[in-house]
């Protein structure tokens, strides 16, 4: 009975504010526009069935999705910058994590607190302060020109290398931290050990170090790319007006067009474009977690 | 041990200064005297005394702390009971689904879960306020919490329960005289995750949000979408101190007492 | 051993109107299609110290477990003074269990870890005091009482959790591998301070062990577990003299396997045809062997004589050359290599310095020992 409870509280509570909202998104997804209009009603006559709910079905804002080539650009355009900002977060955050995992044992938990701080404070304040220093008088064009290196500011903000480094910057603790653990939890004989078999210090590198921190390297692009490719908040303050990120489109389909059934659709597509990362994500942690035991 | 190579050296401080520096000037120009963010022209701390005038502003982080206190403590609540489910139920009818449920919401883009949200507050005809943005929260970050909880269940040696058990607990005794103290750590910083969570949503809570109910983040969004402003500088300094005073003197706290407990450890061992 | 040696002989298990304490009667357990516990009937006795002995996973620590509660059996019923216990949950059974981690609570003191139990039964605080410091002068624990679990040593934290688990006075005490955490010396140690304990408080103690040594110094009887099922169950001196099986014999100590053809002579007594061509070896045996059957004859290495010349009267007699010499100090195995091919080890206390010794590699030997030296064991 007791267990009954412990498992029905919380199983309950999921299925009623996790499960049950996603369905209405799919159905409201596949109904038409015109009864969708708020102040919306869904019904949930169950005792039509499922039958009635089949026959219903319009995929009409799917076609809408296709025959707009807003939206697949946007589907795109996301992969792309999700993408691109993963490989650069890699390439900045590897050498932190080695570095790291290279540091005195004693320094160690003094850096990894100055990776995690960031990761604490507001994620809006911190995509906030690159609002002044990418702007056309802000501090990076003052750095720049002081250099001589430019006659006059560039456009940083409002393009999609603002929004770049916005997710890098953002980012990069989930990138350092499981690279981190891995190369940490690396015994630094085995590197001794390639040296002495021959290696140099860079193929020593490439051939063990690197292998070695495979699971950490696929965990942190996973945990970047899958948040990146939703992203709203860092396309909609330091991207332009012609960077396309679907999550910027489906808040501005729902909150500006307050086209639901568009959003829903908008949402659904998203979905199914993450499925696949988070199921290999999925995979690699097992696999990690099997490693470990 | 080993000197760090100046490539390693490099890395970390490039590294660093990338983190930092972009909240250092945001502080630094917090203490400006001057409305625009970019030119240094004295030290004031006006901003903050116009903060502390901003009636919206106070009242939109008093109803984000309220939000914020009361779906953590329900989220640490029922994300610990989803944890012992996991970890320890063994198998039930729909076990699959309810694990998948846990940890689906961790990487579900915060415009799904909002605008799916959304549409179940006004499908059931739920008044968008204080309570829908609970609802929201609590939801999203139990899955937060059951994750943290459920790492440290997993390493939990199950005889200190079956010893409890064996010496006359009931489960629930056992659970409440020998595994929850001992888990207590995991369940605070579940409770801390939960509650920055909150504290810093912006997406979740501007779809479930009504006019009643504005919380920081949305405050703080719709004003620097319109630029720089001193005032947000001034604001983002007090929360960016507040958490570092709280998670530096967390983990000095927590060092403290590890490094006590090594020390005891070996002069037990020393005293055989 | 131990209370085996005391006046009258402890040995309630030969006596047929003894009531044992624990019955197990046709206990089988299984784990999904594993079967952990397979139709085991035994019982055990009060003031017993039984040992369960066994390789791990042999289902020594299930059956622990089906007595402490934690598991219950898939078929068949155990007895605790008579009551089934199947429908007792374990926090209200008169069982206590000495986890092999010890288990102590590290939020809790060492006082309050032995309280632990007092409290839950709703004992009178004065009463739990004076209980918990008997049971601290008991394990000589009086100075750490306020010490936390981390801050005492491993041999010191074994004897917390034996305070705690016999603070409650419990009719049985289980203890799983409880000397497994601790080094060789204080491992020897130790168990004499169990058997100290369990004689002092009287308890009946079931322990749970896979060190041969540790089930032969402490226990009345030994159950020799294999594969869920009890191989033998009597006192060490029986298992280790008398093993019913080749198995208990080759499990417990060191041991000459030799098998043959078993024809019987006369009362008790049987020729083994062990080699073509070999005189057949003369057993004296109590098992009872039918004629031709395939049978091992063990042989513990120190009943067998080594000499230079070849010994006059022994029932048993054959020559080798030393293959192997294994010096351990006090005593040295010679491994001999019969010209049949077969190695056969004999044991000799070194009562004289190295330099002095008899035999070295490649010397010719005589190998001896008596009718009665060996068991003759049916396969």
């Amino acid at each position: 009975m007791r267990r009954f409870v412990l498992i029905a509280v919380p199983y309950v509570w999921l299925l009623a504010l996790f499960l049950v909202p996603f369905v209405i998104v799919l159905k409201i997804s596949l109904s038409d526009a015109a009864i969708a209009r708020p102040p919306y009603v869904p019904q949930f006559d169950w005792v039509e069935g499922i039958w009635a709910f089949l026959s219903q079905l319009d995929f009409e804002n799917f076609t809408w999705l296709i025959e707009d080539d807003l939206y697949w650009k946007a589907y795109l355009s996301s992969l792309q910058i999700a993408l691109t900002s993963t490989l650069l977060t890699l390439i900045v955050g590897y050498p932190i994590a080695y570095g790291m995992a290279r540091a005195p044992q004693e320094w160690r938990p003094t850096l990894m607190m100055l990776v995690i701080l960031p990761f604490w404070t507001s994620f809006l304040i911190r995509v906030y302060a690159w609002k002044g220093i990418l702007s056309n008088e802000g501090f990076l064009n003052q750095f720049l020109m002081w250099t001589g290196l430019v006659s006059e500011p560039l456009q940083i903000l409002n393009t999609t290398t603002a929004v770049y480094i916005g997710i890098v910057y953002t980012y990069l603790p989930f990138m350092i931290l499981p690279i981190y653990a891995a190369l940490e939890r690396m015994d630094d004989s085995l590197i001794e050990a390639a040296e002495d078999l021959g290696c140099s210090r860079m193929s020593a590198f490439w051939l063990v170090t690197i292998p070695l921190s495979k699971g950490g390297i696929i965990a942190g692009c996973f945990l970047v790319f899958i948040p990146a490719m939703g992203e709203f908040v860092i396309p909609s303050l330091l991207g332009g007006s012609d960077t396309l990120m679907i999550g910027k489109v489906l808040w501005e389909e729902f909150f500006s067009n307050r086209d639901w059934p568009v959003a829903s659709a908008v949402a659904v597509i998203l979905l199914l474009i993450l499925v696949v990362p988070i199921v290999l994500f999925q995979r690699n942690q097992q696999k990690e977690q099997e490693g470990d035991a | 041990m080993k000197r760090l190579s100046a490539f390693n050296v490099v890395s970390l401080t490039l590294g660093f200064a990338f983190l930092y520096i972009p909240m250092l000037i945001l502080i630094l120009f917090s203490f400006n005297e001057s409305k625009l963010v970019t030119v240094w022209s004295g030290f004031s701390t006006k901003w903050y005394g116009e903060l502390m005038q901003n009636e919206a502003m106070l009242q939109a982080a008093w109803v984000t702390i309220k939000v914020a206190v009361i779906s953590s403590s329900i989220a640490t609540v029922l994300g610990t009971m989803a944890a012992y489910v996991m970890v320890r139920s063994g198998r039930f009818l729909g076990r699959t689904l309810f694990s998948g449920m846990i940890y689906a919401p961790l990487v579900m883009p915060e415009v799904i879960t909002g605008l799916s949200l959304l549409l179940l507050f006004i499908g059931i005809g739920l008044d968008r306020g204080v309570l829908t943005i609970v609802l929201a929260h609590t939801t999203f970050s139990m899955c937060y919490v059951s994750v943290v909880v459920s790492s440290r269940l997993a390493t939990f040696d199950m005889s200190l329960e079956e010893a409890a058990r064996d010496l006359g607990c009931s489960q629930a005794q056992a659970f409440r005289l020998v595994t929850l103290p001992i888990i207590a750590p995991a369940v605070v910083s579940g409770w801390l995750l939960a509650f920055t969570l909150s504290l810093d949503d912006l997406v979740i809570a501007s779809f479930t949000t009504g006019p009643a109910a504005t919380t920081l983040p949305i405050k703080i969004f719709s004003a620097v979408r319109l630029g720089v402003s001193p005032e947000i500088n001034a604001l983002s300094t007090i929360m960016i101190g507040i958490v570092t005073v709280g998670v530096i003197s967390a983990s000095l706290v927590s060092k403290r007492a590890l490094v006590k407990q090594r020390r005891e450890e070996q002069e037990a061992v020393r005293a055989t | 051993m131990g209370a085996d040696l005391a006046v009258p002989v402890f040995e309630p298990w030969t006596d047929p109107q003894a009531k044992p304490l624990i019955q197990f009667q046709n206990v089988t357990k299984r784990f999904g299609d594993f079967t952990a516990i397979d139709d085991l009937t035994i019982d055990i006795f009060e003031c017993e110290f039984f040992a369960l002995l066994g390789p791990s996973g042999c289902g020594k620590t299930t059956m622990m477990r089906m007595l402490a509660g934690f598991e219950a059996p898939t078929e068949g019923k155990i007895f605790l003074a008579g009551q089934d216990i199947a429908p007792v949950p374990p926090n209200q059974r008169a069982v206590n269990m000495m986890f092999q981690s010890y288990a102590l609570f590290p939020h809790l003191s060492i006082w309050e870890n032995i309280a632990f139990g007092l409290k839950r039964e709703g004992m009178p605080r004065a009463e739990i005091a004076a209980r918990v410091e008997e049971m601290l002068r008991l394990t000589r624990l009086e100075k750490f009482a306020r010490r936390k679990p981390h801050q005492i040593s491993g041999g010191q934290r074994q004897r917390v959790a034996l305070a705690r688990s016999l603070a409650k006075a419990p009719k049985l005490l289980l203890l799983d591998e409880p000397l497994g955490a601790l080094d060789r010396k204080l491992r020897e140690e130790t168990q004499f301070e169990l058997m100290d304990i369990q004689e002092k408080t009287g308890t009946t103690f079931v322990i749970v062990t896979h060190d041969q040594e540790e089930a032969m110094t402490v226990a009345s009887r030994v159950a020799v577990m294999d594969n869920g099922k009890v191989i033998q169950v009597a006192t060490p001196a029986d298992i280790y003299e008398a093993p019913n099986s080749s198995y208990v014999a080759d499990f417990i100590g060191d041991v000459n396997l030799i098998q043959g053809q078993a024809t019987a002579t006369g009362e008790d007594t049987y020729a083994l045809h062990w080699r073509e061509g070999a005189a057949p070896l003369t057993i004296k045996s109590p098992n009872a062997i039918s004629d031709g059957q395939t049978a091992h004859l063990a042989i513990r290495p120190e009943k067998v004589t080594i000499s230079a010349d070849k010994p006059e009267g022994a029932d048993n007699v054959v020559q080798g050359k030393v293959l192997d010499i294994a010096y351990l100090g006090n005593l040295s195995t010679y491994h001999v290599e019969l010209p049949t091919g077969d190695v056969i080890k004999a044991q000799t206390a070194n009562t004289r310095r190295i330099s002095r010794r008899a035999y070295t590699w490649e010397d010719t030997v005589w190998l001896s020992w008596t009718a009665t030296g060996g068991v003759l064991l049916a396969d």
